[in-house]
């Protein structure tokens, strides 16, 4: 039931937790190998976001950065069923969509870090993550813009017949802004080859969206406006998006058009460092934390027969690679200060006379 | 030779490099079967098909992403924003998206891409629709901005900015649409960064942009008359800035006068006069004065609009006024 706004008390909006059936997928069609490698992609990228937050409070990650911390089956899901040369477009929330495509951990830290070693050295950040060669086109901090460029990549793959899809990750946030309702449109217009992600984890920035949004599932009961099918999935069960995903990305790259892809989860921690989340009622976030991804994998795999010594020995060599990653970042210089005139144009330089 | 209109300089342009260039592609709203409302596209959907020339939603924020998503991805699109003045819509697109994207990605991604729009007032459209905007682009580190005044810089001009691997906005003057000059024939391609002397003088250097510059030779006209000779030139890129061709005038000259169609705050003259006082100051015989639109909204009624715009005339009483003993 919708109340109207002004009855709206902050703190009482209902949890919107996806149904418990965490075995619903246990016999999937997803090959073992597959499912471990989602399974150490999980891990990578928790324990990074862990180390990043350590990293922060130390002081040695400045300004700001937005963790996915209980979002990752999501990047996770999508990575793995993304071919290399498909295109990523992200948010500022976007180090595991990072990781999901294969982009190492040491550039990405060191960015972080503003060393002259990171993915983009120091000129973008955290919330501008950028490895072209990977695949990820970017990382967007204004809310829906890249909704908009992702469907230019999907119109250029298709023009040129490359048979790439682009994937775009936004928040329940976005899809109040124009412009999440502008390319709706227009990639269905056009029938591009696009997946749009959206990443419900309930909240805005300190707000709920359900009390601020008219509907109920913000990005899937509009979908139909636009001519597309409504699809919500549980985002915190990375076979559930692997599934998903591979089914939309199929669709995309053989014609079929856009998706719109609601996938619900949670973020164990406030929306940005500064913000201890504390909006959030505690109950909702006892009971999200309990419905952890990785928790609920490594329950899954160990149901199919994975040793447990198996998952322990892909978390230590995950934990190894992370520490090892640090230490690279860290020891990296500062950028050169002459780096901070370089490429504003394409000639490489920044001088407006000719 | 063939005279053509501006208007019709401007599908020429894109033409000449379409037919090169199968990546370059041009979307926007009405372009394809209409033509564009000022019928500056008329004839590239019949000769490059529905693949190439694309009618869009009335969606600038879309438009502006889907051109630089497919910019980064291998095509050279044009895009038409209708009126500069709904660059408002789609702002955030141009200045956080556009023109930041390939120094925040350390030069990972590069954005050729050029941006064509209707500028200017003169044509009694009122607010909304007469607005000169170069100035707010010019503002923004990443963007490259031109304007050309006639309609074989119009080809040159956009061949170069077609060619440019760098966002280019691309601003077409409204008042300019209808205007007529001779065009070589064959491919002609121009190059970004050239300010061009219109008219050489000894007295005084007039600098002049888009619509401006036609007002600029008419003043130095009347000033002739009066035995003043002015140089008029015709700046055509505001960035890159040629502040060679510029400075070069103003040394000679020792006197300088810009005349802007923006309003006045922060327009480009002031840019120029602070370059002017910097690096040939002791050239100047006299203060820099800019001629400008005042700091107004464009007025609709025909009378109002002539007023506050500047004119041939008032630009050579100023020149006439700043010169006398
Ligand atoms: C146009 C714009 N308005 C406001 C902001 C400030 N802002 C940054 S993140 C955010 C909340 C976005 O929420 P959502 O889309 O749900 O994404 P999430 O952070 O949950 O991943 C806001 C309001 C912004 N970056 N851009």
């Amino acid at each position: 039931m919708r109340l109207p706004l002004s009855d709206h008390r902050y703190g009482e909006h209902g949890v919107v937790l996806p149904p418990e059936a965490q075995d619903r997928h246990d016999d999937a069609d997803i090959d073992l190998d597959l499912r471990l490698a989602m399974y150490r992609k999980l891990q990578e990228m928790r324990l990074f976001e862990k180390r990043a937050y350590d990293l922060f409070m130390r002081q040695l990650v400045k300004g700001t950065s937005h963790l996915s911390l209980g979002m990752e089956a999501i990047s996770a899901g999508f990575g793995a069923a993304m071919r290399k040369d498909d295109y990523t477009f992200a948010t500022y929330r976007g180090h595991a969509h990072t990781l999901a495509r294969g982009v190492p951990m040491t550039p990405v830290l060191a960015e972080l870090l503003g060393r002259s070693n990171g993915l983009m050295a120091g000129k973008g950040g955290s919330m501008h993550l950028t490895s072209v060669e990977h695949g990820m086109m970017g990382s967007y901090a204004i809310i829906g813009a890249h909704m908009t460029i992702a469907n230019g990549a999907a119109w250029s793959a298709q023009y040129r017949g490359s048979g790439q899809v682009a994937v775009c990750f936004f928040g329940d946030g976005t899809t109040n802004i124009g412009a999440f309702h502008e390319a709706l449109n227009y990639a269905a217009v056009y029938q591009l080859p696009i997946v749009f992600v959206c990443e419900n984890n309930l909240y805005m920035e300190y707000t709920s969206i359900a009390d601020i949004t008219a509907v109920t599932h913000p990005a899937a009961d509009r979908a139909p406006a636009y001519g597309l099918e409504p699809i919500v999935i549980d985002g915190n069960d990375v076979d559930e998006v692997y599934l998903t995903a591979r089914s939309a990305i199929e669709r995309a790259r053989g014609g079929g058009g856009p998706s719109l892809v609601e996938a619900l989860t949670y973020r164990h921690g406030g929306h940005s460092r500064a913000d201890p989340g504390k909006y959030r009622p505690d109950a909702e976030v006892e009971a999200w934390k309990a419905y952890d991804p990785i928790t609920i994998y490594r329950g899954r795999l160990l149901r199919i027969g994975v040793e447990e010594s198996t998952l322990d020995r892909l978390d230590e060599e995950v934990l190894g690679a992370v520490e090892l990653a640090t230490e690279e970042a860290i020891a990296g210089d500062l950028p050169a200060p002459e780096s901070a005139f370089t490429d504003v144009w394409a000639d490489g330089g920044s001088s407006w006379r000719s | 030779m063939a005279e053509l209109t501006y208007r019709d300089a401007v599908a020429r342009g894109i033409a000449q490099e379409m037919r090169r260039d199968e990546n370059v592609v041009l979307i926007g709203e009405d372009v394809a079967g209409a033509g564009g409302v000022f019928k500056t596209t008329v004839g590239l959907l019949d000769e490059f098909g529905p693949k190439r020339v694309i009618d869009t939603p009335i969606a600038e924020q879309a438009i502006l992403g889907a051109a630089m998503g497919a910019a980064m991805t291998g095509l050279r699109p044009v895009a038409e924003i209708m009126f500069s003045d709904f660059f408002a819509v789609c702002w955030d697109i141009v200045v956080n998206e556009i023109a930041k994207t390939r120094y925040m990605t350390n030069g990972q991604v590069t954005v050729p891409l050029v941006i064509k729009t209707g500028n200017g007032g003169g044509l009694r459209f009122g607010a909304q629709h007469s607005q000169s905007i170069e100035n707010w682009a010019m503002a923004v580190p990443g963007l490259k901005v031109v304007t050309p005044s006639t309609p074989e810089d119009v080809v040159g001009l956009m061949a170069a900015s077609i060619r440019c691997d760098d966002p280019v906005l691309f601003f077409e003057h409204k008042g300019l649409y209808a205007t007529k000059a001779e065009v070589p024939d064959g491919d002609v391609v121009d190059s970004l960064g050239v300010a061009k002397v219109r008219r050489a003088g000894s007295d005084a250097t007039i600098l002049a942009l888009g619509m401006m510059v036609p007002r600029a030779l008419a003043a130095a006209e009347q000033l002739a008359a009066r035995g003043i000779d002015a140089e008029v030139i015709d700046v055509r890129s505001l960035v890159p800035l040629d502040t060679t061709t510029i400075l070069g005038s103003v040394s000679r000259t020792g006197r300088l006068f810009t005349v802007e169609e923006n309003p006045r705050l922060l327009g480009w003259g002031a840019e120029i006069a602070s370059l002017a006082v910097d690096e040939c100051f002791w050239d100047l015989d006299g203060p820099v004065q800019r001629i400008t639109t005042p700091h107004v909204p464009l007025p609709s009624a025909d009378s109002l609009e002539d007023l506050v715009m500047p004119s041939a005339d008032s630009v050579a009483a100023t020149v006439e006024k700043a010169l006398q003993p």
